[in-house]
């Protein structure tokens, strides 16, 4: 759904995304909106750069975690694909409805999905598992300065040793998700606005 | 609180208590026999020694003869598992007040103790709404305030109104008989009875433990909608007293008007008053004792005021607690935290008790009743159908825009949740019998609703809840990974929100936290408390205390045998005397480190169930080494009374200062052995290794300390310094700082010494503790000893590095300590790693040489000989190494 390609095109586009997305036409169409006002070139492409000039942001620690997780490998630009992104956090449906379906891909907005959206955002080398120093890095940037480091260190190895059932040493993903069992992930990481 | 308002309430007295409490008559005679003599002049044949002033103290006594009536049904009512569990405890002490009802009333037929709204509403409700306020979960709270909102109000003038029309159109068919009401009168009834009540509601879902977000929409619902039933009540109250004809449009909307007045004005008040109560208490460090009164005092002013302003009381408190609670926390002692936490509980358990109990008593007055059938029962029966009509209809309105969907069996609770309670019968009591014609039939009424709503729907709630498997809430640990990624989360929420370009909860948090963060929090927290107050780092601070504590726990397990042998007066005598600690102790504590460190560390999930109260622990930690830990001679003015000093300051401050320090190298120690194990060891689990490595480092010390030859320890002092950064061990020994493991040590054994002294339960075998090389030949817990100073220790110690003489005194003192000790100590220092061993040698070279203390070397020559066991078992032990 960019600028470019014949109406038909765009259509058949448009279902793709609403399907795929699980956003209802409504929403997408803020998202659009809202992607064009973002485009300050008028490009049609969505740059790091743009990203980062949304003022809003500048005080979110984990910014450029999560404006990389839009640019997947080392991408400079991302297209109206940025949707499949904020799909992952589109509230969950009716518990029962996702889980009937085994065949389907899981939807975006699964809670597996929305868990390794997460997991991404710490694994930076994406070996599939956060290792100590990854961990260190996530809680640097989270935690405030009044904490010293030789503390975040020890946090972040209590934090590791805490998940890693299988004593390798880092977190898989498999550790991740079960050491957030207790957490209601599919609300926590879902937001009610992009229903 | 409440105290003072029951002596308020002085006319609760009667005189036909002397037939209830007949037991009691003794009392009070007794009591008149202490008194003060000068008030026994007042009689006409000169000086009397005893006399009976029952009239003097008649009206406080009988108030509290009340309260421990209460108190002590609920001790008869927990006796019995059986009974709590199924039958709530409100509904039990209303039964109970009826009783005691009847009992008064056939004794002396005259109904004087009733539940009055003076009583109520200023002593009885205030403990209970801060108490909720206080302990609100406050993201829980803001998270689903919309909908709080939604049922508060709309929900509260919908069950007004349509209960009060209803009532209404019932009674124009004429079934209920001649009334002499009109419609305001029944819109004025049903504004009373609409509201859901925070005391019923509290009781009730205290024992039920729905899931948290259920409750806290109902709970929510029921202190918000304060503000709607005191303006709808004060709008039909005079209404109903200006006559029907004579209301106009412009007093309708002044109605509305007042609604936001009422509700924003008692918001803001309680919100003024938290702001003020948080900067107290950022000043009163030097006067901890009071420091929990000014939570109370202020808090409660924020209800008087509002009450005086006649805004809503209930409002203003709840949000004084819920404003105040983070940086109240942040910035009294740990102490005064629990002070609060208790009394806090206490003051709203208590008036919880009482309010039911005097529910249950103001039932039982003749006069009061007058029943209509029609009128009753169809009151019943509106208030449950409108309730759950208007849950159902509220909650499809809000479905469309929560995130988490509130299901049908949520619905069901929540309509069946809604419970009447005392604020409804304290309203109706309120009212004006000229004013209200029919204020009898109101009253009876209410009661009958009241009853009706906490015992039956009491009692049904809860299998109602297990039959329909609503979601229970679930107490458990925190974890770091949870509190670290839920942070992490909320970030990338609000990240994207941002990027969404929406505004939402996160978008509104991520504000608001921002705002705490560098504004309140700097206006409102000393700078101590701002430092420390980050959520991840008390998480990981409050799992370590955990495992300190159950490493301790475990410690006394185990090794309390030693304890249980020696009269407990042994014990403290030992604290006194172990404080300054001597080497011999020290190196019994990197022994145990070393010895001690795998099992215990292997029991650790064995250990669950004891760790439920840490923080009552931690409090009962830090006190008893403000009480024992000795930097400085030991000083006599502590055994003195003193009404506004626990503990001296200086002792306090010295604590705080090198717990402080233990920390620190504790975290500083914990880098240095991971870097050290990086480098030998690759494929070990982490914490595994972490033991590993504490069990070769600490093992340094023990070797080093105080025995065998100078090479062998400069061998140690080689190895260590494989382990650990060269530049760290440098720090440590440069740094001439000891009183970390003294600090540790006697707060280990304080607890130590507490627990096997109180529960002398745990008869695990001494030996069981000691792993194959640890051997304890020689020493039996019982073997006397021959009560001369121990010889043995000088020499051992001094043929090390240690020139000077150490005082037997010091190393006898904590002779029969010491084993116990160890084991304790290790444990809690099995978390310590390599660092207490290394401070272990550190602050040998500093603070060896001891002052002499001859008064106490004077004073353990008069000690029972057990409690100089075998102080030589140590050397045993140790030179065996």
């Amino acid at each position: 759904m960019g600028s470019h390609g014949s109406h038909y095109e765009r259509e058949a586009e448009l279902d793709l995304i609403l399907e795929e997305t699980g956003f209802s036409r409504a929403n997408l169409s803020g998202l659009h909106q809202r992607f064009q006002y973002l485009d300050k070139n008028k490009n049609g492409f969505l740059s790091q750069m743009d990203l980062h000039n949304i003022k809003e942001l500048e005080r979110n620690p984990l910014t450029d975690r999560i404006i990389n997780s839009f640019f997947p490998d080392g991408g400079q630009c991302v297209d109206f694909g940025f949707v499949w992104v904020l799909a992952h956090f589109r509230p969950l449906e009716n518990e029962d409805s996702t889980a009937g379906d085994p065949q389907k891909p899981k939807p975006l907005n699964s809670q597996n999905n929305k868990l390794h959206f997460a997991f991404q955002l710490y694994d930076l080398d994406c070996d599939g598992k956060i290792s100590k120093k990854e961990m260190l890095q996530v809680l640097r940037l989270i935690v405030g300065v009044e904490v010293t480091d030789e503390q975040l260190e020890v946090i972040a190895s209590r934090t590791v040793q805490e998940a890693d059932e299988d004593g390798g040493g880092a977190v898989s993903f498999e550790e991740f998700t079960r050491s957030l069992d207790k957490m209601n992930v599919g609300h926590k990481m879902s937001i009610r606005i992009l229903k | 609180v409440t105290g003072l308002g029951a002596v308020r309430e002085g006319r609760l007295a009667f005189p036909a208590w002397g037939l209830l409490f007949l037991a009691l008559w003794m009392l009070p005679r007794v009591l008149g026999m202490e008194e003060n003599p000068e008030h026994n002049n007042h009689g006409n044949e000169g000086f009397q020694i005893v006399t009976f002033k029952w009239d003097h103290v008649q009206d406080p006594y009988i108030i509290a003869l009340w309260i421990l009536v209460a108190s002590l049904a609920k001790i008869v009512f927990h006796l019995s598992h059986k009974v709590t569990s199924v039958v709530p405890e409100s509904a039990l002490l209303i039964v109970l007040g009826l009783i005691l009802g009847g009992i008064v009333w056939a004794a002396d037929h005259i109904a004087s103790f009733t539940l009055t709204p003076t009583l109520f509403f200023f002593y009885l409700l205030p403990p209970i709404v801060l108490d909720a306020g206080y302990f609100m979960p406050n993201r829980l709270f803001f998270g689903n305030l919309g909908t709080i909102l939604l049922y508060a109000v709309i929900g509260t003038v919908w069950n007004a109104a349509t209960t009060g029309l209803s009532l209404y159109g019932v009674y124009l068919s004429g079934i209920m008989g001649e009334l002499r009401i009109g419609l305001l009168d029944f819109l004025l009834f049903g504004s009373l009875i609409a509201a859901v009540d925070p005391v019923a509601v509290l009781a009730v879902f205290e024992e039920v433990h729905v899931n948290e977000v259920l409750f806290i929409i109902v709970f929510g619902e029921s202190l918000l909608n304060d503000a709607v039933t005191v303006v709808l009540y004060n709008v039909f109250d005079s209404f109903v007293s200006l006559g029907a004809d004579k209301v106009t449009g412009v007093d309708c909307v002044k109605g509305i008007v007042s609604f936001f007045v009422v509700s924003m004005g008692g918001t803001l008040i309680g919100v003024i008053f938290a702001f003020l109560l948080s900067l107290v208490t950022r000043f009163t460090k030097h006067v901890r004792i009071i420091e929990p009164g000014f939570v109370f005092i202020i808090s409660y002013l924020s209800y008087l005021t509002s009450e005086m302003l006649s805004l809503s009381a209930i409002l203003a408190i709840t949000f004084c607690g819920m404003c105040c609670q983070k940086y109240v926390k942040a910035n009294i002692s740990e102490q005064s935290a629990t002070t609060v936490r208790y009394t806090m509980k206490m003051l709203a358990s208590g008036a919880e008790t009482i309010i039911f109990m005097f529910l249950g008593i103001s039932a039982v007055d003749p006069y009061i009743w007058t029943w209509n059938t029609a009128f009753i029962l169809l009151t019943l029966v509106f208030i449950s159908v409108y309730r759950v009509i208007g849950v159902v209809l509220q909650t499809w309105l809000l479905n469309k825009y929560r995130m988490v969907q509130l299901e049908i069996i949520d619905q069901v609770v929540m309509s069946y949740g809604g419970l009447r309670g005392a604020v409804a019968y304290a309203l109706v009591v309120l009212l004006d019998e000229n004013k209200v014609k029919e204020k009898n039939l109101f009253v009876s009424t209410t009661i009958i609703v009241v009853f009706f709503t906490v015992i039956f729907q009491g009692l049904t709630i809860k299998p109602l809840v297990q039959w329909l498997k609503v979601k229970k809430s679930e107490h458990r640990e925190p974890k770091l990974n949870e509190k670290l990624h839920g942070r992490a989360f909320d970030h990338i929420l609000s990240a994207i929100e941002d990027i969404s370009g929406q505004i939402g909860h996160n978008y509104l948090r991520d504000k608001w936290s921002n705002f705490d963060r560098k504004v309140l929090s700097k206006l409102l927290m000393r700078r101590s408390a701002q430092k420390s107050r980050d959520r991840i780092l008390n998480v990981f601070h409050e799992l370590n205390l955990k495992d300190a504590i159950s490493y301790v726990a475990e410690g006394e397990r185990r090794g309390s045998l030693a304890f249980i042998r020696s009269p407990s007066t042994d014990n403290i005598v030992n604290v006194d005397f172990s404080t300054p600690r001597p080497s011999t102790v020290e190196a019994s504590v990197s022994y145990l480190l070393r010895e001690n460190v795998s099992t215990v560390c292997l029991d650790m999930q064995a250990l669950e169930q004891r760790r439920r109260s840490i923080r009552d622990t931690e409090d009962t930690v830090t006190h008893h080494t403000l009480q024992q830990y000795l930097y400085k001679p030991r000083q006599e003015y502590k055994h003195l009374y003193s009404r506004h000093e626990l503990t001296s300051n200086e002792d306090e401050k010295q604590d705080k200062e090198i717990f402080h320090r233990t920390m620190r190298k504790r975290l500083e120690s914990f880098k240095s052995t991971k870097l050290g194990i990086n480098q030998t060891k690759k494929t070990a689990k982490l914490y595994k290794r972490e033991r590993g490595q504490k069990r070769r480092n600490s093992s340094i010390p023990n070797g080093k300390i105080p025995m065998e030859s100078p090479t062998h320890d400069f061998a140690f002092k080689e190895k260590e310094l494989e382990f650990s950064d060269p530049e760290e061990t440098n720090e440590y020994e440069v740094e001439p700082m000891s009183g970390g493991i003294e600090f540790l040590a006697s707060v280990t054994q304080d607890t130590a010494t507490d627990s096997t002294t109180g529960e002398t339960g745990s008869d695990v075998p001494l030996t069981g503790y000691s792993s194959p090389r640890e051997k304890l030949p020689s020493w039996k817990p019982d073997q006397p000893y021959d009560g001369k100073p121990p010889e043995t220790s000088p020499k051992t110690n001094s043929s090390q590095n240690n020139p000077l003489p150490v005082n037997p005194e010091e190393l006898g003192g904590p002779g029969p300590k010491a084993p116990q000790e160890k084991r304790t100590l290790l444990n809690m220092h099995a978390h310590l790693r390599s660092a207490a061993a290394r401070r272990v040698q550190s602050r040998r070279s500093f603070h060896r040489p001891k002052p002499l203390r001859y008064p106490k070397l004077q004073k353990l020559a008069s000690l029972p000989q057990s409690c100089h066991i075998l102080p030589h078992s140590l050397e045993q032990e140790e030179t065996q190494l």
